[in-house]
């Protein structure tokens, strides 16, 4: 198959993974013909088609981090104030401190960890944080960037940075408890 | 040893915020201690510990 055409096999893939860092479709359209573009311009043959997507994937990455760089001001420009977080907190805790309900035993599921099906609701619940505090949470948990560098990309303090990231941890531990790990305790 | 004693709520940002910086000494002694005695908390700790598992995997699936 010519590399065109295997390239652009990949594309809808790279999309999906370009649109939920960047949370903008231009942008993320942007960052996959980029991506597609260095590509062709020096293709290398792999052994396989896995070899191939760490390879893209590899790119996408550089590229994506090219974008958030670029467009600094508009990635840290966080929503309104009331995102939610305080609700959460009334909701999981008593004034008191101490848990409202305690947390739920989520076990030690190894394999379905690694089930498709996990990584939707997984990537859907990543979707659903605000998009300044998702940005900031998969530019550490995708690009697996050190903080010190994200604050520096994005200009901010070092306790923006960890309050967006407390709140995005303990969305997205709300979320998987709703729609998977609570859903399959209680059947 | 007051100064020690941490509520569960404090005790889950501390837990939180671990997986992001290093917590100062004292903090440590004050998590550890809490969670010797708390049911609820160490039950926590693993959904964190599952969470960052299920990250990690989501990431190399993302990359093959």
């Amino acid at each position: 198959m010519p590399i065109e055409s295997q390239l652009a096999e990949y594309r809808s893939y790279l999309l999906r993974f370009a649109r939920l860092q960047l949370r903008n479709d231009a942008w993320a359209e942007d960052a996959v013909s980029e991506t597609l573009l260095a590509a062709l311009s020096k293709p290398q043959s792999f052994a396989n088609k896995s070899q191939l997507k760490t390879w893209l994937v590899g790119i996408l990455k550089h590229k994506v981090i090219d974008i958030l760089r670029q467009r600094q001001r508009e990635v840290s420009l966080a929503e309104d104030e009331g995102d939610g977080s305080e609700e959460l907190d009334a909701l999981m805790f008593k004034s008191d401190g101490h848990f409202a309900a305690q947390p739920a035993d989520w076990g030690n599921p190894e394999q379905e960890l690694n089930s498709r099906q996990f990584f939707a609701v997984l990537e859907a619940c990543a979707d659903k944080l605000p998009a300044a505090m998702g940005r900031i949470f998969l530019m550490r948990e995708w690009l697996e960037m050190p903080s010190e560098e994200i604050c520096k990309e994005l200009g901010l303090t070092p306790t923006n940075l960890y309050v967006q990231l407390h709140r995005a941890r303990l969305r997205l531990r709300e979320c998987l408890e709703l729609n998977w790990f609570g859903n399959r305790a209680a059947s | 040893m007051k100064f020690l004693r941490r509520t569960c709520k404090e005790v889950t940002v501390l837990l939180v915020a671990r997986q992001d910086r290093d917590l100062p000494v004292i903090e440590r002694l004050a998590l550890r201690l809490h969670l010797a005695a708390c049911t609820a908390c160490p039950v926590f700790e693993r959904q964190l510990l599952t969470m960052r598992n299920a990250l990690q995997r989501w990431r190399h699936y993302s990359e093959q």
